[in-house]
């Protein structure tokens, strides 16, 4: 029989995994949100059929680790109650993903800032100490790749483009620098995924994803952004103004038919 | 690669000199009448080349357009399995318009030229993306009766004369088949669902029914490039076969849903094996293809404006090229 101590204990290790599966969920489902608002809004159709690809990609990513955070909750919910049934402040995606699509330049840097991070900690993932959450990870983590190449090319692209193309880009990458700062560093929930299963260190990550950053605005001529303010509190729940009207319409028909089967 | 197709201008080719002599001509409509394949390099009455950038043009701009209502319910698909499908049907339509378009080049025509013909007004697309999505039911209603017509047109294209068209349609059809059952079972779902979802759904047939039967085109009396294009095997049955044909289809199917086909003049004959059906309102059928449709403008405006959005973007791609050519030449 197990002490009370340590039934505390698998319970809080438990716990977290679903969490931190939650976060990563909420990242995909809100990115992959973002860009179907702009499916039929390329500036080529190429782009037009990537766009869709690319959040193909997250929406299939988030559906996997819904899935698995319900099956492991046990409580029987599963990847439409967590999208669709979950108020505001319990989604725990970054600021950054949130935020609006605005021009093609805004579209491509957040992407780029947002990829790099996710492919790193994916990467880390593959070598956690749960097998499905590592599993996942390796799946995804080629998407991801193909993501980053897409963007990057633009970036550097619009960077190196025209006068205009290098200045409306490099004003994006100004403008979400700032909600880089919560990837990058760790909770108690970042802690307790490195600890309990062996997850991303954060530190390592932060070093790599500025160096890979750096790379990658120097090939487009973008000067680095210096120190600053970061915001954060995505991964508390505490979102943007813009984060409501996306869930609002995302839930709209669950919320409308409440109980009916689609 | 992402530079194809982006603003190239005056990249026109030209085919061989259209000499139409009566024995040309004459051995032109052999090589038809012999289920021959006519391919790119080979010499074609202008007519040919015409009717047939006309209609492959046409047929792009409408996989282009369609991406609209659709797009209109992807943020707001009601679980995470119908969002990824819909996306995935829409992601097709915009594969399906780039092959269109990469057959439609093999005739001569840039890519650009047919979207500046779609932008101008030049070209028609299906006048059907002209009516609203306005519920969800109307997703399934598009990929139901919208795709199901569209295969009934789409089928006989696969053995079409043109070879690269026609090897494009035999891609393009084995997806829009998937498009239909997903429309059919999302039909399916509601009409077995609540009363407020059976409502949705009735309505959806109410509104979508008889624009989908006018995508069959005017009536045979009246349709003036049916002749020659049946000649050519670029069509191989008549509009009104292909209309009966999908009534015949579609009215059991409409019946497995207990839904309600909007035509009170519809009556199974049993002496021919088919539906009698109403009057189609062709007034209705030619305002919404001059223009007056409830969302012409609407879409023609939001094409136009994610061209004008993108032009910076296509600037500076072509910018960062021409800078670059000289490092990958080294």
């Amino acid at each position: 029989m197990l002490s009370p101590g340590i039934e505390q204990f698998r319970m809080n290790k438990e716990e977290a995994l679903i969490s931190y599966l939650l976060r990563l969920g909420d990242n995909a489902l809100v990115l992959g949100q973002r860009l179907i608002e702009i499916v039929a809004n390329g500036p080529e159709l190429e782009e037009e059929l990537a766009n869709a690809n690319i959040a193909l990609d997250y929406l299939g990513q988030a559906r996997m680790f819904y899935s698995y955070a319900g099956e492991l909750e046990g409580n029987g919910r599963g990847e439409d109650d967590f999208a669709f049934l979950r108020d505001e402040h319990e989604f725990k995606n970054f600021l950054l993903v949130e935020q609006p699509n605005g021009n093609f330049a805004d579209t491509i840097a957040r992407q780029v800032l947002f990829d790099v991070f996710y492919r790193l900690q994916l990467d880390a993932l593959i070598l956690c100490s749960d097998e499905r959450l590592a599993e996942i990870a390796a799946k995804s983590v080629k998407e991801i790749l193909y993501h980053l190449r897409h963007g990057k090319q633009w970036l550097i692209r619009l960077g190196d483009g025209t006068e205009k193309s290098h200045q409306r880009i490099t004003k994006s990458v100004q403008k979400f620098w700032r909600y880089t700062g919560e990837m990058l560093s760790g909770d108690e929930l970042d802690d307790a995924m490195k600890k309990e299963w062996n997850g991303p260190d954060l530190k390592l990550l932060k070093d790599e994803w500025r160096k890979e950053v750096a790379v990658i605005l120097n090939e487009a001529t973008i000067s680095l952004p210096g120190e600053q303010w970061m915001a954060a509190g995505g991964k508390q729940g505490h979102h943007t103004e813009h984060f409501g009207y996306l869930i609002a319409e995302m839930q709209y028909m669950q919320r409308a038919y409440p109980g009916a089967s689609w | 690669m992402y530079t194809q197709g982006l603003d190239q201008q005056g990249n026109k080719t030209e085919g061989p000199e259209p000499v139409e002599s009566a024995e040309r001509l004459a051995a032109f409509q052999a090589r038809i009448d012999d289920e021959e394949k006519i391919e790119a390099k080979d010499w074609m009455p202008e007519a040919y080349r015409k009717t047939l950038v006309r209609q492959i043009s046409q047929h792009a701009h409408s996989e282009i357009i369609g991406m609209q209502p659709e797009g209109n319910w992807l943020t707001r698909a009601p679980t995470l399995r119908r969002k990824v499908i819909l996306l995935a049907k829409v992601q097709d339509e915009a594969g399906h318009g780039l092959y269109l378009y990469g057959a439609g080049e093999t005739l001569g025509t840039s890519r650009d030229q047919m979207v500046a013909d779609l932008l101008s007004g030049k070209a028609k697309y299906s006048s059907i993306f002209n009516y609203p999505a306005i519920t969800w039911a109307d997703i399934g209603a598009i990929g139901w009766l919208v795709d199901s017509a569209a295969i009934m047109n789409q089928i006989p294209l696969c053995r079409c004369s043109y070879g690269p068209y026609a090897r494009a349609m035999v891609r393009i059809c084995k997806e829009e088949s998937f498009h239909q059952r997903q429309g059919f079972e999302i039909m399916l779902t509601l009409s077995r669902g609540n009363d407020a979802q059976k409502e949705m759904a009735q309505d959806a047939l109410n509104r979508w029914w008889w624009p989908s039967l006018m995508m069959f085109g005017p009536s045979d009396t009246d349709s003036k490039h049916s002749a020659q294009s049946m000649a050519w095997k670029i069509k191989r049955f008549s509009n009104d076969e292909l209309r009966q044909k999908f009534i015949d289809v579609t009215v059991p199917q409409a019946e497995f849903l207990g839904l309600r086909v909007p035509d009170d003049d519809l009556e199974f004959d049993q002496e021919t094996g088919h539906y009698n059906f109403g009057e189609i309102n062709w007034q209705e059928f030619y305002d919404v293809l001059a223009g007056n449709g409830p969302c012409n403008t609407q879409r023609m405006a939001n094409r136009q404006k994610a061209h004008d959005d993108g032009a910076w973007v296509r600037e500076a791609a072509r910018a960062y090229a021409a800078k670059h050519a000289a490092d990958k030449a080294a």
